[in-house]
């Protein structure tokens, strides 16, 4: 028992001085199935994320917006490589943690669950949902966790050119014809609150938190990413000519941050339980997808296997 | 040779590679494994991007305000003339990877010719499609033995998908009077040359793949002259939607 308590004090003192932990190192076993888990849920995420934005490729406007798009979607199912492949350091199992992901026990972002119904939604979900995921995505290139933060820098690279093209999507609709621009308004009325969402529970009401933050996992707490992303964002829309579906919403001078109205906590907790408004369309795309290519996955191994034998024979010959 | 003939000879390559990048597009997130539906979007990427190449240059031929979107999306489907072959159904894992080995080995050989095009931004255009077209043609022909060669189901499954798509096969291998013409001017490589590099590339790869290669090739065609399947409305209905239903607005 002392002896754990010494292990466990010597990894709190290296994560301390800011070293990154590496897959040999020892680590505390929470620490290992908090990042685990973690990991594959961001990487569950990028992979459900591509569904949404998917469902406008084949109608995109123009065929460079269609590439773009297309591009993107692509982004993000590598994102989910890196993902995986950062989860299996830590000794989990890619198939394992699909598993889980198709059987409804692992999460993955509650904001995939809400509908792409008109194109502008493509560039709210770029400007606002790649925003808000750059904003915890930043932090955790500092994570403490190697491989994760390492990932993290070359998700990030690619994810704040994502979120530009979102924005340059809306500037364009929201300066285009009168439908355009309602078009705008109406995605951004939809997707403000869900993306503000993103950024988890209320520092109170978020009890692992502490313990993310003291192994510098997490190194900002949700409500400081969420009022670090509000505050880049507002003036953002104001510029194009949009308003924020919050009449609370003003700008505070005495703190140097925007006051916002209260977040629809029931909304959120309905969702992360599987009551949104696609969770089970998600789902069940997934389970399709790997259902449907589960005799393609099993002829790409028997002839794997066939090859290896023959090389084997070959060298033996 | 008149210069609507280059432009109509443009948009068969333009349109050709533009229904398939679509098709192809729409298996994004949906692939049987994320290393695979990334390969295959690749395809779609580089499909889409040849596309807008030749329809700029079409759209400059034609003259005007025109330019790859208007081509794109606001022409009807007796206006584009893409082969059949690309505007099927994309199927299975197995159709749509014996569609496109049949097209890209094609697509190989006329690609290597058309570098030679006395027609200097046609061969410009293909000099840098080379490169991922050579990858396209082994990654898809890959596929094809490995399914061929791998379980039975899946031997059973590509060798119905080559079947069926065969009937779409000739197309792309015979030439009209426009390809005559064209040909003859150095502009298009000699289809009579490619069927036969492409019969003697498919027959080499399904002997591998232990699969059965149907017969003559196929009979079906038209899209070259505008005349489709069912399949190209409902394409451009979800394709064109957004342009068709706001006709003032810039995207």
């Amino acid at each position: 028992m002392g002896e754990t308590h010494s292990l466990e004090e010597r990894f709190q003192a290296y994560v301390d001085a800011e070293n990154k932990i590496e897959p040999k190192d020892w680590m505390p076993e929470k620490y290992r199935k908090t990042l685990i888990r973690q990991i594959s849920q961001h990487a569950h995420s990028e992979v459900v994320g591509m569904l949404p934005e998917a469902n406008w490729i084949t109608r995109a406007p123009s065929l460079r917006s269609k590439l773009i798009l297309l591009a993107k979607v692509q982004d993000e199912a590598g994102h989910g490589l890196y993902l995986y492949s950062a989860a299996e350091t830590l000794g989990a199992d890619r198939q394992d943690l699909v598993e889980d992901l198709l059987s409804g026990k692992a999460k993955y972002s509650s904001i995939f669950n809400y509908p792409t119904i008109s194109w502008a939604d493509m560039g709210a979900v770029g400007w606002l949902v790649d925003g808000a995921a750059i904003a915890n995505q930043v932090m955790l290139c500092r994570t403490s966790y190697g491989p994760y933060s390492r990932a993290m820098v070359r998700i990030c690279k690619e994810e704040s050119f994502h979120q530009r093209q979102g924005y340059e999507t809306m500037m364009k609709l929201a300066s285009g014809t009168p439908e355009q621009k309602a078009m705008a308004q109406d995605a951004l009325n939809r997707w403000w609150w869900p993306s503000i969402m993103m950024f988890g529970p209320r520092d109170e009401d978020s009890p692992n938190s502490a313990q993310s933050m003291k192994w510098k996992i997490k190194r900002k707490s949700n409500d400081e990413l969420r009022q670090e992303f509000i505050d880049k964002t507002v003036p953002q829309a104001e510029f194009i000519g949009l308003t924020i579906p919050d009449p609370d919403l003003k700008w505070n001078e005495e703190t140097g941050h925007y006051d916002f109205g209260e977040i629809n906590w029931d909304e959120f907790y309905q969702v992360i339980k599987g009551n949104g408004p696609c969770n089970k369309q998600r789902l069940d795309a997934r389970n399709k997808a790997h259902d449907e290519g589960a005799w393609v996955r099993e002829a790409a191994n028997a002839y794997a296997e066939k090859e290896a034998k023959r090389r084997k024979e070959g060298t033996a010959a | 040779m008149e210069k609507n003939h280059l432009y109509d000879y443009t948009l068969r390559l333009g349109d050709t590679a533009l229904i398939l990048g679509q098709r192809l597009s729409e298996w994004c997130g949906f692939g049987p494994i994320l290393e695979q539906d990334i390969a295959l979007t690749n395809i779609a990427l580089d499909q889409i991007g040849q596309a807008r190449q030749f329809l700029q240059y079409a759209a400059e031929l034609q003259g005007g305000d025109a330019d790859e979107d208007t081509l794109a999306y606001h022409r009807d489907a007796h206006e584009f003339r893409n082969i059949l072959l690309v505007e099927q159904k994309n199927g299975h894992w197995g159709d749509t990877l014996a569609r496109q080995f049949v097209f890209d080995t094609y697509n190989y050989f006329f690609f290597e010719r058309l570098m030679k095009s006395s027609d200097e931004r046609l061969a410009s255009i293909a000099q840098k499609a080379m490169k991922e077209i050579s990858y396209h043609a082994q990654w898809s022909a890959e596929w094809i033995i490995r399914l061929g060669d791998g379980t039975q189901e899946s031997h059973d499954k590509i060798q119905q998908s080559i079947n069926d798509v065969w009937m779409w096969t000739g197309e792309m291998l015979e030439a009209d009077e426009l390809d005559e013409m064209m040909k003859d001017a150095g502009v298009a490589p000699d289809l009579a040359e490619i069927k036969s590099l492409w019969i003697e590339k498919v027959s080499e790869i399904l002997k591998i793949a232990t699969l059965e290669m149907p017969e003559g090739t196929g009979h079906q065609r038209g899209g070259k002259k505008g005349l489709h399947t069912e399949e190209l409305g409902y394409i451009l209905a979800e394709m064109q939607y957004l342009p068709k239903s706001y006709p003032d607005a810039k995207w």
